[in-house]
């Protein structure tokens, strides 16, 4: 085994075999499961009272139409005034509707409560209003067959893209899933950039502290210590990645369908199929082509897979500047005011992503994510729209050069930095350290 | 051929000193040779050149009389006078992957590695981490790493610093069996009493540059040439008066066991050692007289302080 090799394998085993990474690679999915569960729990429970509105209508044409919801019941009082309406038990609110609602271009209704009225509220009782007033009104022209005609006229239009570029064309994809995933990796990405960057850079300032270094460089040359230690860091970040992907694909493809009813799977083999009209209800096409998203078990391994890719490339850059940082420092604390050389690229990038996953095609989206340092986050955000094959390509081209550029730069100042003790060292003597021969 | 390892001109500069300013060294093979010179006089850079972790600005390093290369580094066994383990790995999982990275096979290296736990007594740390060992421990164990190879060449950066007599000891009889077994060493350390000890040949290094090169008992014996030990009973005032005409200075030493007096003379140069015996023999009952030695604490401080005298001169004709 090449020396490289043993180095890798040391950096590897050590860290695969620590609680903490056992610990957090299978509690992480579950944790961010949890949390993104976690409002949807609160709401079931928070939400549950609800609230009682009395209604005194004096135009008398309001009350009768207005719907019970699971946040406001209704209570239609007739011949008593505001003030003992107010005072009748369990009574949250008292809406009074003026006469002429129906006749005038400006009505306003008033709301008198107990206590604070929420928002949700006000707008379940304006939205039906408003809705009633617009049948009355209607209904004053005489027309005949008026329901049917309404019912007619009613639209509920939703999009759902069906890709005609694309090569596999059951592919469908929601844009907001697509925006979703691409934000959510490049914020994995960011996340991975950032810990593990990191843990190249403490573990070096580690090494160089207790002097193990002195002892591994009679065996090995620096330049193969740093790329050992970044190659083995890299492949534990990609155990974890792999380890997740796996855990994603057995829930989106076992354990989604196990749970969603078998209508909605229906809905989805017809929105594949290209058969819109066949799905029985036309109202959550959305919901259903992001669960179609979901459900594609290749479509995610295909993107995990590129996050990965990208996460690698992108991993190889950052941890050359950080094992520089790493190399020219005593201690953390002098580290802190050097390693804005690496995070900063890192926070750009995903801003970048955000400006891209919002607008994909874009120029500042093209061209993000064709710059070394910034590519990795923008580019996942963009791949899960579906860009050009060549743009990935060269993107990640361009992410291989700058890494051969990096990595050549960090390990001219690493083989000096290590043997460097004491005074922290200023950019411009690090700049010097590159020159050396 | 003779020499192992043949360091020629090198010279190597860092931004604001020069570290070796154009040092030649040969270290013939088998034998122990001492690296001596004070603090920051740049042995430590001479000695990571001959473990290419760096390279030389100039000359060259000859290794069995070829290049030196990274292919070399296999041969060589380095003990660091800074030296650290990985804290969190186990005492055994370390050992074995230094010795993997020196070119054995995990297996060779595992019951080689037994063999020298058994011999240190510390076969029961295996699984031990090394957090959990005392820093003599640790020092064990880097010996045991350094040595494991069988390299041809062994560099030992001040190796006691952290053992305790008993272990510096043991340590001073593993590195003498080293050398009975073929093995070169190159001894860095400021304990001169050591040098004296085991070292064959020494360099002394100041300011950069390699001042004093040659072998140990040449060099003891050069310093003091002219110099003479007496041992006798008798008159020394007697004595002294009667050698002045022939001698530059007398110093008198302490007597040995059996009350004979001491007294070491250093002849001018001209004057024929017969005549001493002749007439320090006429004036005392002589019992012995031997060459006197220099210490190598001696010849370290004079070397060293003239040197600097010498560049500070020059400095100053500048």
């Amino acid at each position: 085994m090449s020396k490289i090799g043993i180095i890798i394998e040391r950096e590897y085993m050590e860290r695969v075999k620590k609680k903490s990474f056992i610990f957090t690679t299978i509690l992480m999915p579950l944790l961010m499961l949890g949390l993104m569960a976690l409002p949807a729990l609160i709401m079931a429970y928070v939400d549950g009272s609800e609230t009682k509105i009395a209604v005194v209508d004096n135009s008398g044409s309001i009350a009768q139409h207005l719907t019970d919801t699971h946040e406001v019941k209704f209570v239609n009082v007739r011949g008593i005034t505001v003030d003992s309406a107010m005072n009748t038990r369990d009574t949250d609110g008292v809406l009074v509707i003026p006469e002429n609602i129906i006749t005038s271009s400006k009505g306003s209704l008033k709301l008198l409560s107990n206590g604070p009225s929420s928002f949700t509220t006000e707008s379940i009782i304006t939205s039906q209003v408003n809705k009633i007033i617009e049948t009355e009104r209607l209904k004053s022209h005489n027309i005949a067959d008026l329901d049917r005609i309404l019912d007619e006229v009613n639209a509920n239009v939703s999009i759902s893209t069906i890709r005609s570029d694309s090569d596999s064309n059951d592919e469908v994809l929601s844009s907001e899933i697509s925006f979703a995933i691409g934000l959510g990796m490049a914020f994995i990405l960011y996340m991975f950039l950032m810990l593990y960057g990191q843990m190249v850079m403490t573990s070096i300032i580690e090494e160089k502290n207790n002097r193990v270094l002195e002892v591994v460089v009679s065996s090995v040359s620096p330049m193969q210590l740093m790329i050992g230690k970044i190659v083995g860091v890299a492949l534990v970040a990609v155990t974890q990645i792999v380890l997740w992907g796996i855990l994603l694909t057995i829930m989106s493809g076992w354990v989604l369908p196990a749970i969603i009813p078998a209508e909605s799977m229906n809905d989805i083999a017809a929105l594949r199929a290209g058969n819109v009209e066949a799905m029985s209800d036309m109202g959550s096409v959305d919901m259903i082509a992001a669960l179609s998203t979901l459900t594609q078990v290749g479509h995610l391994i295909g993107l995990i897979a590129l996050m990965t890719v990208f996460l690698v490339m992108g991993f190889l850059v950052y941890s050359s500047i950080f094992a520089a940082i790493g190399s020219a420092v005593d201690n953390i604390q002098d580290a802190s005011q050097l390693t804005s050389f690496a995070i900063f690229p890192i926070i750009l990038g995903l801003t970048f992503a955000m400006v891209a996953a919002g607008d994909p095609m874009g120029p500042l989206a093209f061209w993000t994510s064709m710059f070394p340092l910034t590519s990795p986050m923008v580019m996942v955000a963009r791949i899960p729209f579906g860009i050009p094959a060549w743009e990935v390509w060269l993107s990640l081209g361009l992410l291989l050069a700058g890494f051969l550029a990096m990595v050549w730069i960090a390990g001219k100042i690493y083989r000096v930095g290590i043997f460097m003790y004491g005074k922290k060292p200023s950019l411009k003597e690090i700049a010097k350290w590159i020159r050396y021969k | 051929m003779n020499e192992i390892l043949q360091i020629e001109n090198v010279s190597k500069s860092y931004a604001s000193h020069r570290a070796l300013d154009d040092v030649s060294i040969d270290v013939p093979r088998g034998g122990v040779y001492g690296l001596l010179g004070p603090n920051g006089a740049g042995k430590t850079t001479l000695i990571r050149i001959i473990n290419h972790i760096t390279a030389p600005d100039s000359g060259r390093v000859l290794f069995n009389g070829h290049q030196l290369s990274e292919a070399d580094v296999t041969n060589i066994g380095y003990l660091p006078e800074e030296r650290g383990l990985y804290k969190k790995m186990t005492v055994g999982e370390q050992a074995v992957f230094f010795a993997r990275l020196k070119g054995l096979s995990r297996t060779d290296a595992t019951r080689e590695l037994r063999k020298w736990f058994e011999k240190f007594d510390i076969l029961p740390w295996w699984n031990k981490k090394v957090e959990e060992l005392s820093k003599g421990m640790a020092q064990k164990v880097q010996f045991i790493v350094t040595v494991l190879h069988r390299p041809e060449l062994l560099i030992f950066d001040e190796p006691f610093s952290g053992f305790d007599p008993i272990n510096a000891e043991l340590l001073k009889r593993e590195i003498l069996d080293l050398k009975d077994q073929g093995s070169t060493v190159i001894f860095s350390t400021h304990n001169m009493a050591s040098v004296e000890e085991i070292c064959d040949n020494i360099t002394l290094i100041n300011k950069s540059r390699n001042i004093l090169s040659g072998n140990v008992e040449e060099l003891r014996r050069e310093f003091f040439s002219d110099r003479y030990d007496l041992t006798y009973s008798g008159d020394t005032e007697a004595l002294i008066s009667a050698l002045t005409p022939i001698a530059d200075s007398f110093t008198p030493m302490e007597a040995d066991s059996q009350g004979r007096l001491k007294l070491s003379v250093h002849l001018n140069g001209t004057a024929p050692l017969r005549d001493m015996i002749a007439t320090a023999n006429d004036t005392v009952t002589l019992a012995g007289i031997t060459e006197s030695l220099a210490s190598m604490n001696d010849i370290f401080i004079r070397t060293v302080t003239s040197d600097s005298d010498n560049t500070t001169d020059q400095a100053c004709q500048k």
